[in-house]
């Protein structure tokens, strides 16, 4: 039997085994936990890609379960993708750069993404994150020399009702501080 | 001359019945039902701007720059995505819309270099031209804002540049790659402002751009532009005229200064190609105009001599006294001529007319000998006709594809991106090849089956799909009734039915699971439409012909003969290919495929030409040269064919040049085989001359000059001083007078004349009184030959065999950027993707003999042995080899073997038992090609020169 009748079978089971209330394959990755991210292997990577490559728009799954292992797309990520979806790596490409979230250099142990969306930014969310980066000596999308802190600009958490709002490795904090953000880097620095 | 004209539509223009009156700025206007209001406004005349639209590619709605008021509507809708109505009222000139058009200007130009008059695309520029036409005077939002003006170019391709600067961003080089190549080598890169082309985040020479141009083709600004328009500017003039590499037959448009050629760009009244391009026809011409062009005449007594420049007169008459000398010392037989199928159709039967009335013989023969001549002998006696059945734009009815033994995203790229837009759109696909090549898996492409044979068991495959159909009633039986011989078919059905040729009992032979077999039969009987292309791995075996016969069988059983969609189609190789084999370049053939012991046609042809002509067939190439070692056969005329490097059994091929008193080599390159000549008359491209090339469809296009032959004639020219030298007198003034010789004499061209092409643009053969605009797909009604012919198809392995000694099969073949004996090519930027033939082998038999990538390694059959690089590739199955002819010090064919096909000799390139290991040093072989690479090309002004 064909590969194409394979995957075609395949997918009709995975519909009819599906539950409506399972979250879907994106949800699965939002908490990211960055003490666990292991190093970058291919083999790895295609055991990843295998898993998710038979659902339907497998593309995104398959990046967020990369970043989720291995903390950002590697470039040999690429073609490997493509490969088992049957795209261009161009396309590949295409997809991982339109998404800000997908980090193409490995992240510090810790990333803290400050919210400069326009709420944000009418409650000081501009001033407070200039601070925090002029302080840590680097600016939106480095991490620390020491390799402890990440910090990435994202746009509307949702959180604009306690804006400046950010999240610290998947977990929201509201209504930020300079006091707060200090504790934040604390954290991130302690061994 | 004018620079030619073509109206883009915007949109793609649909092909219905149905119509649709509406009206554009208070007229009326009736187009096809669903027609974009951009196109159906064009179609009367009215420009609206446009930017990210052309008629190439689908609407995208992305400029915002054609939006139009339409009456009952709210908003201003872009004109390319709204479909036309009945009865809608549209303005596309207004004040609101001036506005608009006028602030989506502004913001495109604040992000765009204002060096109009130094850019590249000065005076060829879509942006340009919007900036005029929307009547741009200011930009209020200045220019020092964030931009893109120091975007660093990228000059990595040799033919063209992307200057990110200056692109907008507006995708149709993305979606040209996509929807027009199929290649998706090109993507938007990042978000919003961030946004740019990019190449898959590669330089383009690093990426998967297979350079064929479309990209270039629908960029509307200068982002991406071709280098020589670059360097030289813009043309003044342009030439419709026809590619003369492979048996696409794209249609071009030559843009010229002078007589200097600025660019080739694919033309959309081009049938064949419809506006598409590859790598080769579209960039690779400046051979045309190289440095290693002979254009003065030369002889030598001996090929050890070394050459000397004469006038053509001392050229002409000294073959021609060699060719008198040579036929009274051994007879009228011994000397003979080779046509081209690079060569337009007029020299091609100039060149066979010398030969048969000029030489008193009928020893021509034609390089399609060694490429399709099984084509011929198998359709002809199954079908009746010498040639494929559909044309290209049949494959957009296909419902299923079938590619046997050719590899057409290289070896025919253009149609290879039309069978590719089919597949996309739904198309299932069975691959019947011993490699992997790309079609089987690429981006969006998928095969339904791909069956990786071992080489050399085409029959038996091809016998163990009709078992499959004949067994399992899924025969057309209304279909065979009706169409075909009954009595044959019936004992067909009976030897195709014997157990012996069912998947199960072939499996160990050709190595392909049964059950793919039976699944593939399946689709191809009842999945629709079904279509089969083949190429030269059909072809170039000992049972080429038999394979063709087999297809032809598997065809009509189905019903797939005689209908769109469908079909039996070879992809020619060459340009001509099709051509040179209608004007009777083979020994036992006129023009129009009739035998020359015919006598009502050979009395037509003796009448006309005024002499006797012989009745039995002349000598094919092989013979030839078997006869000039054993001493019998001395002197050949040659126009445009290099067998030294292309036909098998390259040591056979010389031996026999070497025996020669005379060879008359008519070439634009002092080639292999001039090495062996002693007569060198120089050739013309295709942009010297005049005349018609006929593709793989039958397709009659025009070639049309746009520079005077570098060496003062064309090749019909030199044919006709030659035989005027010889006493037989020629004389036309023009190839169009050619052609009315061939329409005369040929009734399948009968109604073929210059002044028909002109109007026509092109004609597909037949064309007579009963067609006088030609015949797009054969076999409609009924088959040539009356009824279809079922062939008895016995599966007979080859005598080459593996064995101890030569474990490995060879198998041979072409890529992408290179053509044939690369005589072309490698004179082109195309060689920085392809610097030398290497050996493609599977990690296994690699691994076996310590073979590591870019190792050299030494490649011997019982032929001869060669030296080359290995590419480690999961491409190949377990032993099999695969390599290229492209390069002369490669030397592939000295490899390749004497066997040949049963039935018209056609060399059985694609099996030769070898074997491969590691060596250090080049084979002995090579050593000594590049000794006599020197020593038999000197020439004697170059030595005068260099003392």
């Amino acid at each position: 039997m064909s590969v194409a009748i394979l995957a075609a079978e395949f997918l009709t089971r995975m519909a009819q085994n599906l539950q409506p209330d399972q979250p879907s394959a994106s949800e699965q990755y939002l908490g990211e936990d960055m003490t666990t991210y292991i190093q970058w292997n291919n083999d790895r990577a295609r055991e990843i890609i295998a898993a998710h490559a038979l659902f339907d728009g497998a593309a995104l799954p398959i990046l967020h379960a990369l970043q989720f292992e291995f903390g950002f797309i590697h470039e040999e990520a690429i073609p490997l993708i493509a490969d088992a979806l049957n795209l261009s790596r161009a396309e590949v490409h295409g997809i991982v750069t339109f998404y800000h979230d997908f980090r193409r250099d490995p992240a510090g142990r810790h990333v803290l993404k400050l919210c400069r969306a326009e709420a944000c930014q009418s409650m000081n969310g501009t001033g407070v994150a200039q601070d925090l980066l002029a302080t840590l000596g680097i600016s939106w999308g480095e991490t620390t020399p020491d390799g402890s802190l990440t910090v990435e600009g994202v746009y509307c958490l949702g959180l604009c009702a306690c804006a400046p709002s950010a999240l610290y490795d998947g977990e929201p904090i509201g209504r930020l501080t300079l006091d707060t953000l200090a504790d934040v880097v604390r954290e991130a620095r302690a061994p | 001359m004018p620079m030619i004209q073509e109206i883009d539509y915007g949109t793609p223009v649909p092909v219905t019945d149905k119509t649709v009156s509406l009206t554009i700025d208070g007229d009326p206007v009736t187009v096809p039902a669903g027609t974009s209001v951009m196109a159906a406004a064009m179609m009367m005349g009215t420009a609206i701007p446009k930017l990210c639209a052309t008629d190439a590619l689908d609407a995208f709605g992305s400029c915002r720059l054609c939006l139009v008021e339409i009456e009952g509507r709210r908003g201003t809708p872009a004109s390319c995505t709204t479909p036309v109505e009945e009865g809608m009222v549209v303005h596309t000139q207004t004040q609101r819309l001036a506005d608009l058009r006028r602030g989506v200007m502004e913001l495109y130009i604040s992000d765009h270099p204002l060096d109009c008059l130094t850019c590249s695309a000065n005076g060829d520029c879509e942006l340009q031209d919007m900036a005029g036409a929307v009547g741009l005077r200011e930009v209020r939002y200045g220019y020092a804002g964030e931009n893109h003006l120091e975007a660093p170019k990228d000059t990595s391709n040799p033919y063209f540049t992307f200057e990110d600067s200056k692109c907008i961003v507006c995708s149709r080089c993305v979606r040209a790659c996509e929807e027009v190549q199929g290649t998706f080598a090109l993507t938007i890169e990042g978000r919003g402002f961030d946004s740019r082309v990019s190449p898959g985040g590669l330089d383009f020479f690093g990426s998967e751009c297979v350079s064929c141009g479309a990209c270039v083709q629908a960029c509307p600004t200068a982002a991406l532009n071709e280098n020589s328009i670059i360097e030289m500017g813009q043309p003044e003039h342009s030439v419709v005229t026809t590619c003369a590499y492979c048996g696409v037959g794209c249609s071009f448009k030559a843009e010229m200064k002078g007589s200097t050629v600025v660019r080739m760009v694919p033309y959309k009244g081009g049938k064949a190609n419809e506006g598409h391009s590859c790598v080769k026809g579209r960039f690779a011409w400046g051979y045309a105009t190289h440095k290693d062009r002979i254009t003065k005449p030369m002889i030598r007594k001996t090929i050890t001599d070394p050459w000397r420049e004469v006038s053509w007169k001392e050229a002409l008459d000294y073959a021609a006294s060699e060719f008198k000398r040579i036929q009274a010392s051994y007879g009228r037989d011994a000397i003979g001529g080779l046509t081209s199928s690079r060569c337009t159709n007029e020299e091609t039967f100039l060149v066979q007319k010398l030969v048969r009335a000029g030489f008193g013989n009928n020893n021509v023969d034609t390089c399609a000998r060694v490429c399709h001549s099984p084509t011929g002998y198998g359709l002809k006696t199954t079908l009746g006709t010498s040639a494929g059945t559909q044309d290209f734009a049949s494959v957009d009815d296909t419902d299923v594809v079938v590619v046997i033994g050719a590899n057409p995203t290289d070896g025919h790229p253009v149609f290879a991106s039309r069978m590719k837009r089919r597949l996309r759109q739904g198309a299932r696909l069975i691959v019947i090849d011993p490699r992997r090549i790309d079609l089987v898996k690429s981006p969006h492409i998928q095969a339904d089956y791909h069956l990786p044979l071992k080489p050399g068991t085409n029959v038996a495959m091809i016998n163990a799909l009709a078992h499959v159909i004949v067994t399992e009633g899924l025969v057309d039986e209304d279909y065979v009734r009706e169409r075909c011989d009954l009595g044959d078919f019936e004992s067909w059905a009976r030897f195709i039915a014997d157990e012996r040729h069912s998947p199960e009992a072939v499996e160990d032979l050709t190595g392909v699971p049964a059950a793919d077999v039976r699944g593939a039969a399946r689709l191809y009987a009842t999945g629709g439409n079904a279509a089969i292309y083949y190429g030269l791995g059909v072809t170039e075996h000992s049972q080429g012909s038999t394979m063709v016969m087999g297809m032809a069988n598997l065809a009509m059983v189905t019903g797939n003969i005689g209908k769109a969609g469908a079909g039996v189609n070879p992809l020619r190789g060459q340009n001509n290919v099709q051509g040179s084999c209608d004007m009777g370049s083979f020994p036992h053939e006129f023009s129009g495929y009739r035998h020359v012991s015919d006598d009502a046609t050979r009395e037509m042809f003796e009448t006309f030409w005024g002499v006797p002509l012989q009745n039995e067939p002349g000598l094919r190439i092989p013979n030839m040269l078997d006869e000039a070692v054993a001493g019998t056969f001395k002197g050949l005329y040659i126009q445009g064919e290099d067998i030294a490097q292309s036909d098998p059994d390259t040591q056979h091929v010389t031996a026999g040049l070497k025996a020669m008193e005379c060879v008359v080599i008519q070439d634009i390159f002092l080639n292999e085989t001039a090495k062996y000549a002693h007569v060198f008359l120089p050739g013309a491209s295709f942009l010297e001359k005049d005349g018609t090339f006929t593709n793989a469809e039958r397709r009659i296009n025009r070639v049309r000059k746009v520079m005077p032959p570098l060496g003062g004639m064309a090749d019909w020219e030199v044919t006709i001083a030659l035989a005027n030298a010889l006493g037989f007198p020629m004389n036309y003034e023009h190839p169009s007078e050619i052609m009315d010789e061939i329409a005369r004499l040929t009734p399948s061209f009968a109604g073929v004349s210059y002044e028909k092409l002109e109007v026509l643009g092109s004609i597909q053969w037949p064309c007579n009184e009963a067609a006088p605009t030609g015949t797009p797909m054969m076999h409609v009604d009924r088959f040539v030959r009356g009824k279809g012919k079922f062939m008895i198809t016995e599966f007979v392995p080859t005598e080459e065999r593996t064995g101890p000694r030569f474990p490995l099969i060879l198998t041979t073949g072409r890529i992408l950027s290179q053509y044939n004996v690369g005589a072309q090519t490698r004179r082109t930027e195309n060689s920085r993707w392809h610097e030398e033939d290497v050996l493609e082998i599977h990690p296994f038999d690699a691994e076996n003999r310590g073979i590591l990538d870019g190792d050299l390694v030494s490649l011997e059959s019982r032929s001869g042995d060669i030296a080359l690089r290995a590419l480690i590739s999961e491409r190949m199955q377990p032993g099999v080899v695969y390599t290229t002819f492209h390069h002369a010090k490669t030397g592939a064919n000295v490899i390749t073997t004497d066997y040949s096909d049963w039935a018209t000799n056609c060399p059985e390139y694609k099996v030769t038992a070898v074997q491969v290991r590691r060596t250090n040093r080049p084979s002995d072989w090579q050593a000594r090609f590049y000794e006599e690479d020197v020593a038999l090309k000197r020439i004697e002004t170059h030595v005068n020169a260099a003392e």
